[in-house]
């Protein structure tokens, strides 16, 4: 233990003083070459670890993955598409695509319309009622899925008929006479999966909240008088109104979910571990690599993800670019 | 990661106070300009159920963390609001046997506590100064290849870091450091840099200009108008993203079950994943070992909430 601390201690002194060394050196370095050279390469004496480590860990792994997906499990060979033949037929990562797709559909959604409704509400509280009311909403974003998911047993946990019911759902059944139903064993209606989008949900509306809640809040006050006076009730001034001028903050939100639903892991992976028809591409991907081994599969999981992820990066940098514009 | 983080340019969240008034209206939609604080009792006790809705499942596991073996399974955690004076139903023991290594079922998060931090304090602190670095020189300086980059960076931001992740397994593997702390740390320190240099960047934009011009009339060179200056002034956005990259690193399971596993280098999430299949001995302390997870992100959630509220809103709100 107190080798490890000591490891830490190093890596933080060393890493900081490694990484202000660097940046001393390549400034000296750039420096003595003069002022005509200076001027150009000393922008890359900045940027340039970065710019390294970016390629390193994100760009040049990236490649390696969409060409390890036309190889076989172990990349040794290369198979052509045949991983994504293989993929694309079965039927069961299809079911796993319709499973993402149905998170994709709810999870951002409710996260906004739930986000938004607390932030319409409690905009209404004296200030102490609304930093109490959203400190509560928001709580649950700095706990991480496992966590989330551990917490959530309160709610979802099943004993078999007999046992005493501690999970908070099934009591409740208990006390109209029905069984105890192990809850994520029920697909009828993807009901398990929707349980689990659930506990997404729970962590991610605070968020949604806070965004919304301060657009709402910087949207101009005449706009509102004016309508009101044109005598527009309140829901008519909330969705003409109000809703149009947050419509950026709606987006923001509703693709920063959005990018992480699609990649969703964690919570799957800690309560069914993909089964009852539950599974996601995320712990498919990592059931692929790290359980079977198979590093064509998982590459060509990925690739696929990054294929569906492709539209909302575009729109991403528009926006980005739609705003230096602005600028 | 859209817009997370911007310079606080004019107009920003901060707009708090008076002018909120006309709009706090009673929930009918009828009544008039009210002050704040106008909410009718539908309203408070909706936002009053939504709260109670949102923290019971948290409350409900720090009920049962405290709970003997046999109260946790003979009861729900709810029972305890009937009796809650019964000291026979509470104990300690359960976060005694979690920390301590001695207890074959304990999972030994005390150690698993120490490797999280020793996962998660080098891995939010060193992308700080690489990054800052990166977003001067994007910021201040022109350069071919400048803006081509920096839009690369901004779609990064989207991608999923599980493209990373089969070649690094097999880099770490080739390079012999799968399960060391070093390979998690230079791992997020690769993951978290586009949005870091994107926060910086952000907010250096917005710095006022004429400082850095006079700076420049001045003499000073680049290096040190970025540690006497820029720096300095940076410091919120800086404190922003740490915060952002300490939640996400200390929250993290995938990158710590790939490169750290479950040896004794494991790191809180997934030692309290192994946890989960518990069904006999060792179930019971579920609950403290959850607690124990949570409780470093929560505290450090609570306590510089406004400083993580304000970084993620002030950008956004231009919508």
């Amino acid at each position: 233990m107190v080798i490890k601390l000591a490891s830490a201690v190093l890596a933080i002194l060393g890493g900081i003083s490694g990484a202000m060394l660097l940046f001393w050196i390549l400034n000296k370095l750039v420096e003595s070459l003069g002022h005509r050279w200076e001027d150009r390469i000393k922008p890359w004496a900045f940027a340039g670890p970065a710019i390294l480590a970016i390629g390193v860990y994100l760009i040049y792994p990236a490649v390696v993955t969409v060409q390890l997906s036309f190889a076989n499990a172990t990349s040794t060979t290369y198979v052509g598409l045949a991983n994504y033949k293989d993929l694309l037929t079965s039927s069961d990562f299809l079911g796993v695509l319709l499973n993402n797709l149905l998170w994709i559909l709810i999870v951002p959604a409710g996260t906004i319309v739930l986000g938004l409704g607390v932030a319409v509400l409690a905009d209404r509280l004296r200030p102490r009622g609304e930093r109490v009311t959203k400190t509560a909403i928001f709580l649950p974003m700095a706990i991480s899925m496992v966590g989330a998911a551990t917490i959530w047993r309160t709610i979802y946990e099943y004993q078999p008929e007999g046992e005493t019911q501690t999970g908070l759902l099934n009591a409740v059944q208990g006390l109209f006479h029905a069984g105890p139903t192990f809850w994520y064993s029920i697909e009828t209606l993807h009901l398990n999966s929707l349980l689990l989008m659930v506990i997404l949900i729970w962590t991610q509306a605070g968020y949604s909240m806070v965004l919304l809640s301060s657009a709402i809040k910087a949207t101009p006050e005449e706009t509102i008088e004016a309508a009101r006076i044109d005598g527009a009730n309140e829901r008519r001034i909330f969705f003409r109104i109000i809703v149009p001028q947050i419509k950026g903050t709606i987006i923001t939100v509703f693709i920063t979910v959005l990018i992480g639903v699609m990649k969703v892991f964690d919570i799957v992976y800690v309560t069914t571990n993909g089964a009852f028809n539950t599974d996601v591409i995320g712990r498919r991907f990592y059931n692929e690599l790290f359980t079977n081994g198979n590093a064509g599969y998982a590459a060509t999981i990925v690739v696929l993800l990054m294929l569906a992820i492709t539209p909302v990066l575009i729109v991403q940098v528009r926006h980005f670019k739609a705003e230096e514009a602005g600028r | 990661m859209t817009d997370i983080m911007d310079p606080p340019r004019a107009g920003g969240s901060r707009t708090k106070p008076s002018r909120r008034s006309l709009r706090a209206k009673s929930a009918d939609g009828r009544g008039g300009g009210m002050v704040t604080g106008a909410a009718t009792w539908p309203v408070r006790i909706v936002l009053t159920f939504a709260c109670v809705v949102w923290l019971m499942p948290i409350a409900g596991l720090l009920i049962n963390s405290f709970r003997t073996r046999d109260s946790q399974f003979n009861s729900g955690w709810w029972s305890v609001f009937g009796n809650p004076l019964d000291a026979t139903q509470w104990t300690l023991n359960n976060y005694d046997r979690v920390l301590s290594s001695a207890d074959a079922n304990g999972a030994n998060m005390g150690e698993a506590f120490i490797n999280s931090l020793v996962v998660t304090v080098p891995a939010t602190v060193i992308p700080i100064l690489i990054a800052a670095f990166a977003a001067y020189a994007f910021t201040f300086m022109t350069w071919r290849g400048r803006n081509v980059i920096f839009v690369v960076i901004v779609g990064l931001l989207v991608v999923p870091n599980q493209v990373a992740l089969v070649p690094l397994l097999k880099l770490y593997g080739q390079l012999g450091i799968n399960q060391t702390f070093l390979a998690v740390w230079l791992t997020h320190l690769g993951f978290g840099m586009p949005l870091a240099v994107y926060i910086f960047r952000g907010y250096m934009s917005g710095l006022p200009g004429e400082i850095i011009e006079s700076a420049k009339i001045d003499g000073a060179s680049h290096f040190t108008t970025f540690w006497r200056l820029i720096v300095p002034m940076s410091v919120p956005a800086l404190a922003s993203f740490a915060i952002f990259q300490f939640l996400w690193v200390w929250n993290d399971l995938l990158v710590a079950l790939l490169f750290l596993g479950r040896g004794e280098n494991t790191v809180l999430t997934v030692a309290l994943q192994g946890l989960q299949g518990q069904t006999g001995q060792g179930r019971e302390l579920i609950p403290a070992a959850g607690f124990v997870t949570i409780i470093v992100p929560v505290l450090v959630f609570l306590s510089l909430q406004r400083f993580f509220i304000r970084g993620m809103t002030t950008g956004a709100v231009k919508g």
